[in-house]
């Protein structure tokens, strides 16, 4: 059958059973919205209030669901508005495909209205990226596009369509869903040897990452925990693989992880990393890491092996196909020598509570009580993120959504919208702060549009904690720009917005709010009222080992 | 000790990969001396030479990073000991008529060719292993060069092709 452009996307859509895309439109995807309203009862189209709020939430979407993401861009501003939602994902390999619209090929070049060469910006935070310059390969190329996301080690993809290409016809025909091309095998170095150096190993640790949720690995990877009895310590990426209160797992590690878990990791004498890339928020001295340690390294990505940290075993391969084969190879356990030194290593961060403004951990347990075990939280950046992962009760790997690897403020809002209406879920906790929140508090309109139950936290000490706290212990409380002396009100803001909003200042408000907003179903915002002296703790500085482990 | 090496890869003739390549290296910092990107007999697959001065860890992550790309379709081997490295240079030379004789005679050592005689220049072409072009340059430098070009190095393996994905 022959088909526009824009059709052909429709139905290479479809075809990978897309019936949600998050988008924005405008003059060079006028043609793509067209074929939107033709396609709309089989694709629904969510339109946020900015570009940078539709990307994040096809990031939300992907990884509160496992599907891709996709979102839908104009050319020049509305490509670039998508940038660091598509750095975003590609640093935390989520996968996504992100469609722009471009000038016609006959204006490419000329620096024409709106024109911009996305390819060219999106080359290093893309798997890969395509400019359809013949209507005959844009169904190629969309398939392509769909494959590469999901195959391998997943990330973003762009795709870049002149709009004459959205307006020409070629013929149709329907292709099957894109499917991974999932590594059913392995290479690199023996696995009876490194069994057999775990079977060995009086100090043994497992350190996972997001690698273990991408390949839903965690099943096996707690089976092997409970026969080879190994305590394991995960990434920011990896929280909620572990049950926050399996008795085997150390929390999280690095920067603000657990004094048990660095600690752990340091007295080692074999770590098994699955999963993780050793990013200098985790080993934030490559050199000195887990020194007293024979180094192993699982990961899909070859060229993450000895990239931060030399390791004297790696095995390239999907997680869950590698621990299938180290599983049966590895002899069961006891530790109890191990476990009971690694108990002594536990120190916790005392906290008082009742004073006339909340504890962050305090928010974190009543978030926790009222969301349950079926809670799905997203987290912006900042102190508030590192609070969400330290204290929040992890169960699900999938209902902790938050920007590891770039670290984008502004990323919680528009990932909650998108992980909100792929999974349906009532409500979607939203946690941010002050700073992060005013970054992107404009999707509070999106919510509103589409009725979402999504409630927005916001954890206001009226600062930018996360870099204040830095200028408190290393720049001599010089407090440059992190004191901006804002008077949002947000209960107001968010009634402008046809949202509900609260303010809190104790434990008892903030649980009755909590609830009520739970209740109420729609967008809600929050605001918990804390001092801008907390801190995030432990913390160990940047380049630091767990000798400089900060208490206080 | 950095280590002279080069590095060939195939890949697909799209447009567009040169400038991802580039990107790639710019983003990850890898610092290369050359870069040469050509037909093949395959007219769907260029061939993209790399010469580069780096550690082993570094050489491994070019490797490593560039293998990650859509396009890349496999590397050559290039041991340096048995393969041939190739590179054209042509040097304009300020050349009067008093020493246009002893151009000529560096010319002949080095076997390079005279491609051009004008007036107050000549032009040589010198192809060979880069060393020899430096070596070359290093000769020339008494005399006034006025514009020089390389062309990168070019490598191949001898016998047998050794194409590893």
């Amino acid at each position: 059958m022959v088909l526009n452009g824009s059709q052909i996307l429709a139905n290479v859509l479809l075809e990978n059973e897309v019936d949600t895309i998050f988008g924005y439109p405008g003059g060079a995807v006028l043609n793509i919205y067209d074929a939107l309203y033709e396609y709309s009862d089989k694709i629904t189209h969510i339109m946020t209030a900015h570009e940078q709020g539709a990307s994040h939430a096809a990031d939300g979407y992907a990884r509160a669901t496992g599907k891709t993401g996709v979102v839908l861009a104009t050319s020049g501003p509305g490509a670039t508005n998508l940038v660091t939602g598509i750095a975003t994902a590609y640093m935390d390999s989520v996968p996504m495909v992100a469609i722009t619209g471009n000038v016609p090929n006959s204006l490419i070049g000329r620096d024409s209205f709106q024109e911009v060469y996305i390819a060219g910006i999106t080359m290093p935070i893309t798997k890969h990226n395509f400019v359809v310059r013949n209507i005959k390969d844009l169904a190629p190329i969309l398939r392509k596009a769909f494959k590469i996301a999901i195959s391998g080690r997943p990330g973003p993809v762009l795709v870049d369509i002149p709009k004459d290409i959205t307006a020409a016809t070629t013929e149709y025909e329907p292709a099957p869903k894109q499917e991974a091309d999932k590594l059913l095998s392995c290479y690199g170095d023996n696995i009876s040897d490194i069994a057999e150096e775990i079977n060995n190993a009086k100090k043994p640790v497992i350190l996972f990452g997001g690698g273990v949720k991408n390949s839903n690995a965690g099943v096996i990877l707690k089976r092997i925990i409970g026969k080879a009895n190994i305590p394991a310590t995960h990434t920011l990426m990896g929280a909620g693989v572990l049950r926050y209160d399996m008795p085997e797992n150390l929390g999280m590690i690095g920067m603000h992880g657990s004094v048990a878990a660095n600690k752990a990791v340091n007295n080692a004498d074999v770590v098994i990393t699955i999963g993780s890339r050793f990013s200098d928020r985790v080993a934030l001295a490559p050199g000195k890491f887990a020194k007293k340690a024979t180094m192993i390294h699982i990961d899909i990505d070859q060229s993450e092996i000895d990239k931060n940290v030399k390791t004297d075993y790696h095995v390239i391969g999907d997680a869950e196909y590698v621990l299938g084969e180290l599983e049966p190879l590895l002899k069961e356990a006891k530790r109890d020598d191990w476990f009971a030194e690694i108990n002594t290593l536990r120190r916790d961060i005392p906290y008082s509570t009742g004073g006339e403004m909340m504890h962050p951990k305090e928010i974190m347990d009543i978030i926790s009580e009222v969301a349950g075990e079926d809670g799905l939280f997203v987290t912006d950046v900042g102190q508030h993120q590192m609070w969400a992962a330290q204290y929040l009760h992890h169960v699900k790997a999938e209902n902790f959504l938050t920007s590891g690897g770039l670290g984008t403020m502004g990323y919680g809002y528009g990932a909650a919208i998108g992980a909100q209406i792929g999974t349906g879920r009532k409500p979607v906790f939203h946690i941010t702060g002050d700073g992060s929140f005013h970054m992107n508090m404009n999707e509070a309109c999106t919510a509103v549009t589409y009725n979402l139950p999504v409630i927005s936290i916001c954890i206001n000490n009226e600062v930018l904690g996360m870099v204040r706290q830095w200028q408190t212990s290393f720049y001599g409380k010089r407090y440059s720009s992190t004191d901006p002396g804002r008077k949002t009100d947000y209960v107001k803001v968010a009634e402008g917005f046809g949202a509900k909003g609260y303010s809190c200042k104790t434990a008892d408000e903030f649980r009755k709010a909590l609830k009520e907003a739970v209740e109420y179903g729609g967008p809600v915002w929050i605001e918990c009222r804390i001092g801008k002296d907390e801190k995030v703790l432990p913390m160990i500085p940047g380049g630091g080992t767990v000798d400089d482990i900060i208490y206080e | 000790m950095l280590k002279r090496k080069y590095l060939s890869f195939l890949v697909d003739n799209h447009e567009g990969v040169l400038t991802r390549i580039s990107s790639l290296f710019r983003q990850r910092g890898f610092n290369i001396d050359s870069l040469t990107v050509s037909a093949t007999n395959d007219g769907s697959l260029s061939r993209v030479t790399i010469g580069m001065s780096g550690d082993d860890e570094e050489i491994k992550q070019i490797i490593n990073q560039t293998k990650k790309l859509y396009e890349y379709e496999g590397m050559f081997e290039i041991d340096p000991n048995d393969s041939l490295i190739r590179e054209l240079l042509l040097v304009k030379v300020a050349a009067n008529e008093h020493i246009r004789s002893s151009l000529l005679e560096l010319a002949t050592i080095y076997k390079a060719k005279i491609i051009d005689v004008s007036d107050g220049s000549m032009v040589f072409e010198l192809t060979g292993k880069p060393i020899k072009l430096d070596s070359y340059i290093e000769n020339l430098k008494p005399y006034k060069i006025l514009e020089m070009c390389r062309t990168g190095a070019t490598a191949m393996q001898r016998g047998k092709v050794k194409l590893s994905k």
